[in-house]
């Protein structure tokens, strides 16, 4: 029985981040760079992937001139009409259909423009100059968005994770507690990144911020992303932008502060503190968290909507979040760190991971069999997309997501003997970062790049770059305070805990 | 699980009892002889079961014309109570499945009476199924028998199907899990029992139970296992009694988020029947030592959360109503605030929104009063929520020459009303004749849980860091 034994905590254990490790990461990060460099050259000089990328262009610039047609004309075809808002939505369904199977959808739009031939060329010359001409710059932004909310969701994730274990009373994560905190110093440069891609790209990424799509007269004017203005507008949203951001590092920092304060002043004062603030946090995040997935991710596809949305954004990134201090918490004890933290604690966090695994994969089948079952067009179209859109382009990815994500880790974690593994636990961790970094891009990539996304060196430098930025700010933070709250009211019983 | 226990943890057992106590307090109801309070609410319970029971005799021997059907409204109070009844159900399962995975403490006084109200809930649940179908005797209808009676088979594609397996899984693995954490207090009072009737009656149930390690330790294994299976049927239960709604066409019903608010939605009124329950229990029975305020606190704190969580769903709706640009659904939630039925709306909200922000406040959440109060409150909110789900959703659909109004006859009352009288007759005999709270798992958390008292100090807080700390952790042991 752990209670049996003292425990003891090296008071001042702090995480060594030395030298050659730091070059190390700047290395590899350099190496991230490099080939994120090389990736922007090959696609902007068209050679090699971007060759690869030009001969389907050649293919998919046939596929997309039917596509602008074809959504224009139904535009057009819907104006005539007068017809409401599922006309529209039919235009979005064409649009993709047209890329799935030119030929088709094509004809169709030949029939369309017959009927209504003047105003549907028209259309197709204004609207398809602004959109559908693909510019690999796309590519790009799209690449920076998806990694950088992908890993902003792990940095908030790690303060949410401190929040729920104050408020749940728990003892037995009390010992690991320093690691998910250090995660949500990421959070500043994670919104740096966000807010410079948003100025720069947010016309590639985001539809709706389109110039003339809320305007009547307009010639791709778009009724219903007009409808949304309300919500979907520019200050609108860099405002909500701004405040999640602001709000989240408010609160990260007066809960960090009050942690580190704990550490020299000892007693139960600063706990009950964390408590309280742990509670706003938790208030403001329950808003926000499903907030930023509308307006980050959703609105990517500023037809389709899901009210379960955000909290299937959430449990995606919840349960990264997971993964991610579960690989820290490993890698420093096997560096020989938090010495004080027992298996059983790890076995906890193996739990966790499982547990989310099914949760994520709960919500997953809520969202896709409600859509799949109704059958309702505007709604269905998300996942025709990315099952048989764009020439099947994304259909092994589509499965992929549901085996990584939750068969794998649904099978591998289910005893209690690999929970308790260091290298299960690794690689469990590993599969379900890598797992819902795909699922986010699965869920920008088709509204963003249509059929034109890709994984290459750009693809590649970039998630390494990333990974490395966010190692390096993790480990800086930790080798700044001690790795233990050592005053930590519940440190005791975590020392203790035994199961 | 740890023996020590941080001394920012509040007591779990308070008047420093001793194991013996525990036998004594929780015993003394089962061994003694029904009190007056207990006859009178007895009699009461029957007299509204009589009363139910004439009514569901009307429904079935005039038909379901005796309810407020009408040709557009061809669900309501049936459809609205079985799904109130499920959710209720919830809390039992949440509280001995998923509170013992997080390995809860505080659930070891509350887990044997949550489970007993789960089981009745689900049975008075499935009540409304029977009524609903009109020709009870056909019942069998809805199970996948062969082709022996003819060319009948369910539709494996109605989620109606589905929660006919669910919940009689549900059903199922509750009363096994409860049954099993019976067995060793079913022994104690066996070993107790001064007349033969009893002692036959609870050795018969007992099991065999001898109190071994062997038998402790098949004992837990098997309240793992259950534990484990009894989680994800939490979550699939309200969910697919979501999904009779949620994958229909109908404004208002198909919408993504319902699986997962329904289930908050479930855990909230169980919570909140808890509440109502073991409040009046703690009181008659005097029990107020075991179902501290420490444990209504954290029952409090889970109706905040699931009441929020609720809320965001609530908000969530209709901003996506808005947002969708989706005329039929727009119009379906401004129906539900403005129309004809805004008064249930609007008690909804009240209910289920406002009401529980009261437990932000410390002083609220232990106010017995208020507690009791609000556990009410709480429950007519989420009977409203699936009145106005079901209701609003239907009573005007695309066709406005059929727009219609639905209002309750007695007879729908007459059986709801039954559906109390059934839930309360079996939950004052339970009460009667079983132990209401786990005197064995009480006492597992009585060595590190319970109230300081003169022979058994208090830890030191942050052990680690200071000279003063105690570092032994066997100074819970005591």
């Amino acid at each position: 029985m752990g209670a049996h034994h003292k425990v003891s905590v090296d008071k001042e254990e702090r995480y060594e981040f030395t030298a050659a490790a730091k070059k190390r990461i700047l290395t590899w990060m350099g190496v991230g760079i490099v080939m994120t460099v090389i990736g922007i050259a090959m696609l902007a000089l068209g050679i090699g992937e971007g060759k690869h990328e030009a001969a389907g262009a050649g293919h998919g610039a046939a596929t997309h001139a039917s596509a602008t047609e074809n959504h224009s004309t139904a535009n057009a075809h819907s104006e005539a009409n007068g017809t409401k808002t599922e006309a529209h939505t039919g235009a979005e369904h064409a649009d993709v259909k047209a890329d799935a199977h030119g030929a088709t959808a094509h004809a169709e739009a030949g029939h369309a423009t017959d009927a209504h031939a003047e105003k549907g060329h028209a259309a197709a010359a204004e609207h398809g100059g602004g959109h559908h001409e693909f510019h690999w710059t796309t590519r790009l932004w799209a690449d920076l968005w998806h990694n950088a909310v992908f890993f902003t969701g792990i940095a908030i994730i790690g303060v949410f994770f401190v929040a729920v274990q104050y408020l749940a009373y728990a003892g037995w994560s009390a010992g690991i507690k320093r690691v998910p905190e250090a995660f949500g110093m990421f959070l500043p440069i994670g919104a740096g990144i966000m807010l410079v891609v948003f100025g720069l790209g947010h016309h590639d990424l985001f539809h709706w911020t389109h110039e003339g799509i809320t305007d009547p007269t307009a010639a791709n004017y778009d009724k219903i992303i007009a409808g949304k203005s309300w919500y979907l507008n520019l200050p609108f949203y860099l405002t909500r932008m701004v405040a999640f951001f602001g709000l989240w590092m408010l609160y990260y920092s007066i809960i960090r502060k009050n942690s580190l304060a704990e550490d020299l002043e000892g007693g139960t004062a600063r706990w009950k503190k964390l408590v309280y603030f742990s509670s706003g946090f938790i208030v403001i995040f329950a808003v926000s968290s499903s907030m930023a997935a509308w307006d980050w991710v959703m609105s990517i596809d500023p037809h389709w909507f899901s009210t379960l949305f955000g909290w299937y954004t959430f449990a995606s990134w919840h349960v990264s979040g997971l993964a991610c201090i579960t690989l820290t918490v490993i890698l420093l004890k096997e560096r020989g760190y938090l010495k004080h933290v027992n298996m059983s604690t790890v076995h906890d966090l193996g739990k966790f991971m499982f547990a989310f695994s099914v949760f994520w994969a709960y919500l997953w089948t809520s969202q896709f069999l409600l859509y799949y079952y109704a059958n309702i067009p505007e709604e269905v179209i998300y996942y025709i997309e990315r099952r048989d859109g764009f020439d099947g382009k994304y259909t092994a990815l589509f499965f992929l997501n549901v085996i990584i994500n939750f068969a794998f880790p649904f099978l591998f974690l289910m005893t209690r003997d690999s929970k308790r593994q260091i290298i299960f636990l690794k690689i469990a961790a590993i599969a379900i970062l890598a797992g819902h970094w795909l699922d986010f891009y699965l869920m920008i990539m088709p509204g963003v790049t249509k059929g034109n996304s890709g994984f290459g060196f750009l693809e590649f430098g970039l998630v390494l770059t990333f990974v490395c930025l966010f190692i390096y700010v993790i480990s800086n933070t930790l080798s700044k305070q001690r790795l233990t709250a050592i005053n930590h009211p519940m440190l005791e019983e975590s020392l203790h805990h035994d199961i | 699980m740890s023996h020590v226990t941080s001394s920012v943890r509040e007591p779990l057992v308070t008047g420093g009892k001793t194991i013996k106590d525990i036998t004594n307090d929780v015993c003394r109801q089962v061994e003694g002889k029904p009190t007056t309070a207990w006859m009178i609410a007895f009699a009461v319970a029957l007299l509204v079961l009589a009363y139910g029971c004439y009514n569901l005799y009307l429904t079935w021997w005039v038909g379901l014309g005796k309810w407020g059907l009408n040709k557009t409204v061809g669900w309501a109070w049936d459809i609205t109570n079985f799904v109130w009844w499920v959710g209720i159900g919830h809390a039992g399962t949440l509280i001995s499945a998923i509170l013992l995975l997080f390995r809860q403490k505080w659930r070891t006084s509350i887990n044997r009476a949550a489970e007993a109200m789960t089981i009745f809930a689900v049975l008075c649940a499935a009540s409304f199924i029977l009524m609903h179908m009109g020709r009870p005797w056909l019942a069998n209808w809805a199970l996948p028998f062969g082709n022996t009676y003819g060319s009948l088979w369910v539709n494996f594609n109605s989620p109606l199907v589905w929660d006919v397996f669910a919940i009689s899984t549900y059903f199922t693995v509750s009363v096994v899990f409860w049954f099993i954490g019976l067995i060793p207090d079913l022994a104690t009072i066996r070993d107790r029992a001064q007349n033969p009737v009893s002692k036959t009656v609870y050795g018969i149930l007992a099991f065999g139970w001898n109190g071994s390690q062997k038998d402790w330790g098949r004992y837990e294994a098997v309240s793992l296992i259950l534990a484990g299976l009894s989680t994800p049927l939490v979550l699939s239960v309200h969910t697919i009694v979501s999904m009779d709604f949620a994958t229909s066409l109908i404004p208002g019903w198909h919408t993504t988020i319902f699986p997962p608010y329904f289930v908050a939605g479930a855990i909230f009124s169980g919570f909140a029947m808890v509440l109502t329950l073991m409040l009046i229990t703690r009181k008659v029975f005097k029990l107020e030592d075991y179902i501290t305020l420490a444990h209504i606190e954290s029952m409090n704190k889970v109706i905040l959360l699931t009441g929020s969580i609720v809320g965001v769903a609530y908000i969530t709706e209709f901003f996506m109503a808005a947002y969708s640009g989706v005329a039929y659904e727009r119009y379906a939630f401004i129906n539900r605030a403005f129309g004809p039925y805004w008064w249930a709306y609007w008690s909804m909200m009240t209910c289920n929104v406002i009401s529980p922000q009261f437990f932000w406040f410390r002083s609220m959440r232990r106010n017995i009063t208020v507690t009791f109060i609000l556990s009410i409150i709480v429950n007519i909110g989420m009977w409203f929520e699936r009145f106005v789900i079901i209701v609003t959703s239907l009573h005007r659909d695309y066709l406005p020459s059929s727009w219609a109004y639905f209002t309750a006859t007695s007879t729908d009352i007459g059986d709801y009303l039954f559906s109390f009288g059934f839930f309360f007759t079996l939950f004052l005999l339970f009460a009667k004749f079983l132990p209401v709270i786990n005197m064995a798992e009480v006492k597992a958390i009585v060595k590190s849980s319970s109230e300081p008292t003169a022979h058994k100090p208090a830890t030191v807080v942050g052990a680690v860091s200071g000279s003063e700390a105690n570092h032994s952790p066997d100074i819970n042991k005591q």
